[in-house]
């Protein structure tokens, strides 16, 4: 079979980095067969996770078949190349829905279950793992071997948010969740400032399924923290106006790509200045619940193909972390400040509440808050500005998230992810000679070693 | 079952995407191959995304003499086909044309087994006097080239079957399509250097599908590639033969 070696970057498009692609068309294909192999699937997470530096990168675009769907059970079992693009128009007007989703269909089910992927209704119902029945991998050796909750328990809870470190993941089994409609009922509700916004995540999320936070981080001062809270929970198909025909059809969005990058000036604290009041006059305006087709409520970026160009040649990097429940007020806040003295605009800034951890080794979310920022990356001050931001999270507690990061250090990587251990012992008996490496499990140290 | 459509050789990235058009406009499919791993995948994903009904068997285009069951055993299977997509193929390698056993090989998969299942559908077809017969066989076969030789040979063959199956279905109403591929992005290819506009296989898979529903008899997919041959096939023999193609 071909490889080709290309320079790759992930959705950031920082770092690039020369990787030998390899792309199987046949299950039997997807296996270890170089010295240093990471899997990838579309590509979506946004540093070096699925990048390996003149290494193997096993693309597995092309295994991408649906096995099995139980229309009475919601249950899918599908390749790990299946994308949540493709499984969407198959299990909707079935009645069924994604457990969970981020917030782009772009991404293979492999990936969803490496990064432990969580949305908007973390609170409500965990992350990805959390409704993964079973997996099939590839394990270095070759072997394939099936695990889950119940069976090789350890195994399957080092692979789900462990960026592909433990084997190649072949297949998933998937629980669903029914739905009568294919629409979201969305309630937005405006806040002036942090106090006010973290009030409405506390307080609606109780009864809302899905919440989540825009920040206009260029407002300091007595406006810092305020954005516009967005609820929202799938509509009953009796709520409906009957002028919608069938509640569960799924209609093809119309996509548009952003055909080439916009130079580096386009994006600054100015036009990001006015976007923010804008987008705060507008979305916090809407006063009154309205009802959104899914794809528009879960997947506003998606209509925009590569808008990763926006940020220019140079890419971005997307800073995403959590602080604990406890002191989460406080570092938030804490963030924000030093984000707005930097005077560096995030086009992007999204609060989110998350529930109670779940039980992958190495998977981001645990009760508290996150904040997720794009940031252009123009110059090393940038590198600064996140390192001084990674001190206040690990001050308050907090973690990044690895499926977003591209920079952080092994140092600052082992105090945020105490269950670095148990991962590493599982790695050890599954890949003690690292045959799955990437440039982020060099970046951060994560290496097993024979025992 | 609904107008099924025969698709020999199922997994390649083609026919897979070949199958997968023809299963969205509601035909059964029957996926015919050799990898008994890979077929039921590619089954179960059709009747997954599509909700048809999907049919699979080993089928070896080399075994000739296996081909008159296997031919009977789908119809029976299937109560019958509407068309049959022929999209299996070996490229071999450079040493097809310096060693004879590995071209052997080329030739009986690209053309002898060709050649032979064909003759079974068009026996099928003709007393219907309905029914399409759709081959793929490649621009390779429209001028030799030092290349690749072997494979064009025998894809250049089947060609000229299929224009002379054409010839004798024609009175029977039974469409004989000869689909030409120029780049596409699949296993064959990946990595190659010096390719140009490659086609993504889901695009030929479409254009396959639409064929027997539209006119022309020879297909270049994408369409541009029948000019390209058209000056390929012009250049003086005498200025061809010092070309390094």
């Amino acid at each position: 079979m071909g490889t080709l070696v290309t320079l790759l970057s992930g959705w950031g498009r920082y770092p690039v980095q020369s990787c030998e692609l390899e792309r199987p068309e046949r299950y039997a294909d997807l296996r270890a067969n170089a010295d240093s192999v990471i899997a990838r699937g579309q590509g979506r997470s946004y540093g070096d996770s699925a990048l390996n530096e003149n290494g193997r990168v096993l693309l597995t675009e092309r295994v991408n078949r649906m096995l099995d769907f139980d229309t009475e059970q919601g249950i899918l079992r599908a390749e790990a190349g299946t994308t949540l693009a493709e499984i969407l128009p198959v299990i909707v007007p079935k009645g069924w829905f994604l457990p969970v989703t981020p917030g782009t269909k772009f991404v293979s089910l492999g990936g969803c279950v490496a990064a432990d992927v969580h949305g908007k209704n973390h609170h409500h119902d965990g992350s990805f793992g959390d409704h993964v029945l079973a997996l099939e991998m590839i394990l270095a050796d070759g072997r394939r071997v099936t695990c889950s909750p119940e069976e090789k328990p350890e195994l399957f809870w080092a692979t789900v948010g462990g960026m592909g470190l433990t084997g190649i993941i072949g297949a998933v089994t998937l629980k669903l969740v029914q739905i009568t409609s294919a629409y979201m009922k969305v309630q937005n509700r405006a806040a002036d400032n942090l106090v006010q916004l973290f009030q409405l995540l506390q307080n609606e999320n109780v009864q809302e399924r899905y919440s989540v936070a825009w920040i206009d981080c260029l407002a300091s001062g007595d406006s810092l923290g305020r954005g516009v809270a967005m609820f929202g929970h799938h509509a009953s198909a009796d709520h409906l106006p009957p002028s919608l025909g069938n509640p569960l059809a799924t209609k093809p969005a119309k996509s548009r790509a952003l055909p080439f990058d916009f130079p580096g000036w386009v994006l600054n604290s100015k036009s990001i200045g006015k976007f923010n009041d804008f987008y705060f006059k507008r979305e916090g305006g809407k006063q009154r619940p309205f009802l959104s087709a899914y794809d528009a409520y879960f997947y506003p970026l998606d209509g925009i193909g590569h808008w990763n160009r926006m940020y220019g040649k140079h890419g971005f990097v997307q800073y995403q972390c959590l602080i604990p429940d406890a002191q989460a007020y406080e570092g938030i806040k804490a963030l924000l400040e030093e984000l707005s003295a930097s005077r560096r605009a995030s086009f992007l800034a999204v609060l989110k509440r998350l529930g109670a951890q779940g039980s992958g080794m190495l998977s981001f979310p645990l009760a508290g808050y996150t904040l997720a920022l794009d940031l252009p990356m123009r110059d090393d001050g940038l590198l600064e500005l996140l390192t001084r931001l990674d001190e206040i999270v690990l001050r308050y507690g907090g973690r990044v998230y690895l499926a977003k990061d591209a920079r952080l250090t092994a140092e600052s990587f082992r105090k945020m992810y105490p269950r670095y251990d148990e991962f590493i012992a599982v790695k050890n008996n599954v890949d003690p000679d690292n045959r799955f490496s990437s440039s982020m499990s060099r970046r951060l140290g994560i290496a097993g070693e024979a025992t | 079952m609904n107008n099924p459509v025969l698709i020999l050789g199922a997994t390649s990235a083609i026919a897979r995407a070949t199958a997968g058009a023809f299963a969205a406009r509601g035909h059964a499919i029957y996926l015919a191959g050799r990898d008994m791993d890979e077929l039921p995948r590619i089954a179960a994903d059709l009747r997954v995304r599509h909700g048809i009904e999907v049919r699979y068997g080993t089928f070896d285009a080399e075994a000739t003499d296996t081909h008159a069951a296997f031919m009977q055993s789908v119809i029976d299977e299937m109560q019958g086909l509407s068309g049959v997509v022929l999209a299996f193929g070996y490229l071999g390698d450079q040493i097809a044309a310096r060693d004879f056993s590995v071209g052997a090989k080329v030739i009986a998969s690209n053309f002898t087994g060709a050649a032979s299942i064909l003759s079974h559908c068009a026996n099928y077809f003709e007393p219907l006097k309905s029914g399409f017969i759709i081959g793929i066989s490649s621009v390779a076969g429209d001028r030799g080239r030092q290349s690749n030789y072997v494979y064009g040979a025998a894809k250049g063959a089947l060609s000229l079957y299929l224009q002379g199956l054409r010839n004798r279905l024609f009175p029977s109403s039974v469409r004989v399509i000869t689909v030409k591929p120029g780049f596409v992005d699949t296993a064959m290819t990946y990595g190659l250097p010096g390719l140009f506009l490659v086609a993504s296989p889901q695009d030929i898979g479409e254009r396959i599908a639409r064929a027997p529903e539209k006119s022309a008899d020879v297909l270049y997919l994408p369409w541009f590639w029948r000019y390209i041959m058209l000056i390929i096939k012009h250049i003086p023999e005498f200025i061809f033969k010092r070309l390094k193609l």
